[in-house]
């Protein structure tokens, strides 16, 4: 027997989403416990920069509605409309929830809310650009996640600090009833036991070689989901934000360009000109990274390798970038080593979010199919953050909608499991024998006989993802691409650590998220073999045309023979008429 | 290159070590953090650190190379005198390797109160603040609670249990700067005390390695004046 606690909820991950959501159950004086591999303020909600999209009017004339309509065709009409409606309709009232918190705002002259335009954003359903992104700076993540781990703290959230979560226990009616996790600083395994359970795991853009990621993010809740016999939706769709620093991977906020920065090729030209004659630097991400990733095709990238364009800012004066954009100066001048007040900035397309995730509705619930019927809530799961799949992002998240993303339906989970753990008072008996999987697959590690290792393995993986699922992609290339990942995989069970201490082993922890890892490449590369058609951030150069007819719909993907499924996307908003597909130029 | 890695297992009984490695590493371009990861992956698994964002934004690796408080992810390997010698931060307690207990850190951080108080029922939009009033924020609100700054202060090697140090002090001084908090009387009684605040000598070692170059001794000088004020 390993320890156990029992709470009334218990959250998996420290970032805005779970944080957003343990405030809220806190706050209802419910029993809540946050389990974090990592102190909440190291989670990669630190790592967004350029801000929270809320139409709140403060600079252009804006409402919710033409944010709805931006996100909706951003999403390249894959988003799910009732979601929207509900991201879009709260965004402007957990934007001023936040400033109530204390967020540190950038403000304008008349002391309300600093708001600037980001990519994808418009007036009027297609018309002038709206200016929409709320900011703190240039480190609005790091504001946001640090007040909201503030306001945990006055409302007395129980944090496991450095714990990481292994697996959901599940009972035979497949209701969730907990999660075994390893404390991390003794090496112990505990059991803890919630009536309901929400992961905010957060994404695993680790899976590629180049990412803006941060380490930690090894998409373990997916993981989790996956072992628990659940499917992922829309796996194949991966945002490559247009600018990242080569190599390195670290971000360079879409604030730049909507601050006025611009791209540049190496012939000094404009290029985004070309590609988006209306919104140029502004159009949507996926639109960009492939505008860079063809003109570094087309041999007009900079550098001794031609593998970078440049993001130019220093048009808009050493005090502005100064006030404006003081951590992105910083980034770069450490990582590129370029001052953008003199120099430009090397940018090259590179992995930064997952739009796809656990499937979940706009409560938070985990959803899936039973059988072979249509889908239902999953008891006692939730999931929301990037982990999560609503889907509010479709096939392409716009800039600026994840921060609200985390918030609105952090908030909406943290609402419902309260109704949930109302109508749910009483523990069902918890299966010993699915917390004894979950200790053999942790003991699986103490073997020592094996060649592969961790790291090797990892890398494999990594280079397999990034050459194979990159920006472009096509049949023969993802299928080369799965043979592959089979060969790397094959190899896993000859894996061995050489450290089998207990105390706070970070080799033994690596193992565990390549586990989690491993299913989420796979997961990726089968869903996007599938879908035969382009669709926001996944192109398929030889399927170069959407194809609504055959795949306005979302894939399922289970881990249990890579089986795919597929459902419908849901057209009809809450209140307001659907926005219907039609062609989506910027 | 040649690195000196401080080396602790509690498990294995042996007191604490200096281990050397040879790290085949072309330095340019290259941070302090890609070196242990490359340590870790192809020489030694078992060295342990902790990172998570690698670009100076989450704080989890503060570590002390060649005798100063560093990020591990935002320190160049170029230029550093070999070999490169990275220790734990000093005087918190070492769990592993390079992984201090950060126990006492944080409960200095939960005792500012480091959140907005304001009674005042809620407006329906944003609570105005001008850009002046936010600018007084600007160089308090930014800290990653890294450690590097706390780790540093003699005050605190001195005192660890009752002075608060500069991080939570900065912290402290952040929402009393805030034109937004109503508890700034609440905030200066708890702080008016001869440790918690006033073992602050203005040894300024804080400032020199804070790395998102804040200013704690300045925050706390702040705070000071507010409290001599207020006895006047």
């Amino acid at each position: 027997m390993i320890p156990k606690r029992t709470f009334d909820a218990v959250i998996i991950g420290g970032g805005g989403a779970g944080l957003r959501a343990a405030l809220q159950l806190a706050e209802a004086n419910l029993k809540v416990a946050l389990i974090s591999k990592v102190f909440p303020t190291r989670s990669h909600t630190v790592s967004a920069q350029g801000g929270i999209t809320a139409a709140l009017a403060n600079v252009s004339d804006d409402n919710w509605h033409w944010h709805m309509y931006d996100t909706v065709k951003g999403s390249d009409y894959l988003g799910d409309q009732d979601a929207i409606e509900y991201m879009c309709r709260n965004a402007a009232t957990a934007v001023y929830e936040l400033e109530h918190m204390g967020l540190p705002f950038s403000r304008l002259e008349n002391g309300k809310i600093y708001q600037r335009p980001f990519g994808g954003q418009s007036q009027n359903y297609g018309g002038e650009q709206a200016i929409r992104t709320c900011a703190a700076a240039d480190r609005t993540g790091h504001a946001l996640l640090h007040t909201l781990y503030q306001r945990n703290i006055a409302a007395r959230t129980q944090f496991f600090d450095e714990f990481f979560a292994l697996d959901l226990i599940r009972d035979e009616a497949g209701t969730v009833l907990g999660v075994t996790a390893l404390e991390i600083e003794t090496g112990e395994p505990w059991l803890f036991e919630a009536r309901a359970t929400l992961l905010a795991t957060g994404g695993a853009c680790r899976v590629f070689r180049h990412s803006t990621n941060a380490h930690i993010n090894t998409g373990d809740g997916l993981g989790m989901v996956l072992r628990a016999g659940l499917p992922l939706e829309d796996m194949e769709f991966w945002q490559f934000h247009p600018t990242g620093i080569p190599e390195v991977g670290s971000l360079i906020s879409e604030g730049v360009r909507g601050e006025g920065g611009y791209l540049e090729n190496k012939d000094g030209e404009k290029f985004m000109a070309r590609y988006a004659p209306n919104a140029k630097d502004l159009a949507s991400r996926d639109v960009v990274a492939r505008a860079i990733a063809q003109e570094l095709r087309a041999g007009r990238g900079c550098g001794p390798h031609g593998d970078y364009v440049h993001l130019k800012i220093e048009h808009l004066g050493a005090e502005m970038i100064k006030s404006r954009l003081p951590g992105i100066r910083e980034l770069s001048m450490q990582f590129a080593g370029a001052d953008p007040i003199t120099d430009p900035i090397p940018v090259t397309p590179t992995a930064h979010y997952m739009m796809g995730g656990i499937p979940s509705n706009m409560h938070g619930q985990v959803v899936a199919p039973v059988h072979t019927g249509p889908e239902e809530a999953v008891p006692g799961l939730y999931a929301v953050g990037e982990c999560a799949c609503v889907s509010v992002h479709g096939a392409n998240r716009l800039g600026g909608n994840s921060l609200l993303d985390l918030v609105v339906f952090g908030r909406a989970a943290g609402i419902h499991m309260i109704d949930y753990l109302r109508e749910n008072p009483i523990p069902r008996p918890l299966p010993q024998a699915e917390v004894d999987k979950s200790l053999a697959r942790l003991a699986r590690w103490d073997k020592k006989e094996g060649k592969e290792t961790v790291a090797g393995l990892r890398a494999d993986m990594q280079k397999v993802m990034q050459d194979h699922c990159g920006v472009y992609r096509t049949e023969a290339l993802l299928k080369e691409g799965i043979e592959k990942l089979d060969q790397v995989e094959a190899r896993l069970p000859d894996a061995a650590l050489s450290d089998h201490s207990k105390l706070f082993n970070t080799a033994r922890l690596e193992a565990l998220e390549l586990e989690n890892l491993m299913p989420i490449a796979r997961a990726t590369l089968v869903s996007a073999l599938a879908r035969t058609e382009s669709r926001g951030a996944h192109s398929r150069e030889d399927h170069p045309k959407r194809d609504d007819d055959q795949w306005l719909r979302h894939t399922l993907y289970f881990s249990e023979n890579d089986q795919l499924d597929y459902k419908p996307v849901k057209l009809k908003p809450l209140t307001v008429d659907t926005f219907q597909p039609k062609e989506r130029t910027y | 290159m040649r690195f000196r890695i401080y080396r602790y297992d509690p498990e294995s009984g042996n007191k604490p070590s200096m281990q050397d490695y040879e790290l085949d590493i072309d330095p340019q371009g290259k941070k302090v953090l890609d070196a242990l990861i490359a340590i870790k992956d192809t020489l030694d698994e078992s060295l342990s650190f902790r990172r998570s964002c690698r670009e100076g934004v989450c704080g989890s690796d503060g570590v002390n190379v060649n005798g100063t408080n560093v990020l591990a992810c935002i320190t160049p390997l170029e230029g550093l005198k070999q070999p490169i010698e990275i220790r734990p931060l000093p005087r918190l307690g070492v769990i592993r390797d390079l992984i201090i207990d950060m126990a006492q850190f944080y409960q200095h951080y939960r005792a500012v109160k480091p959140y907005l108080i304001n009674l005042d029922p809620e407006p329906e939009n944003e609570r105005l603040q001008s850009p002046e009033d936010r600018a007084e924020l600007d160089g308090l609100w930014e800290c990653i609670l890294c450690g590097c700054c706390t780790t540093s202060c003699p005050s605190f090697w001195w005192n660890p249990d009752k002075f608060l140090g500069p991080a939570a002090l900065l912290q402290g001084y952040r929402f009393i700067a805030d034109s937004r908090d109503q508890a700034t009387d609440e905030r200066l009684d708890f702080l008016e005390d001869p440790y918690r605040l006033f073992r602050c000598h203005g040894i300024m070692n804080c400032v020199e390695v804070c790395p998102k170059g804040l200013n704690p001794t300045q925050a706390i000088g702040k705070i000071k004046s507010l409290l001599v004020k207020r006895a006047l």
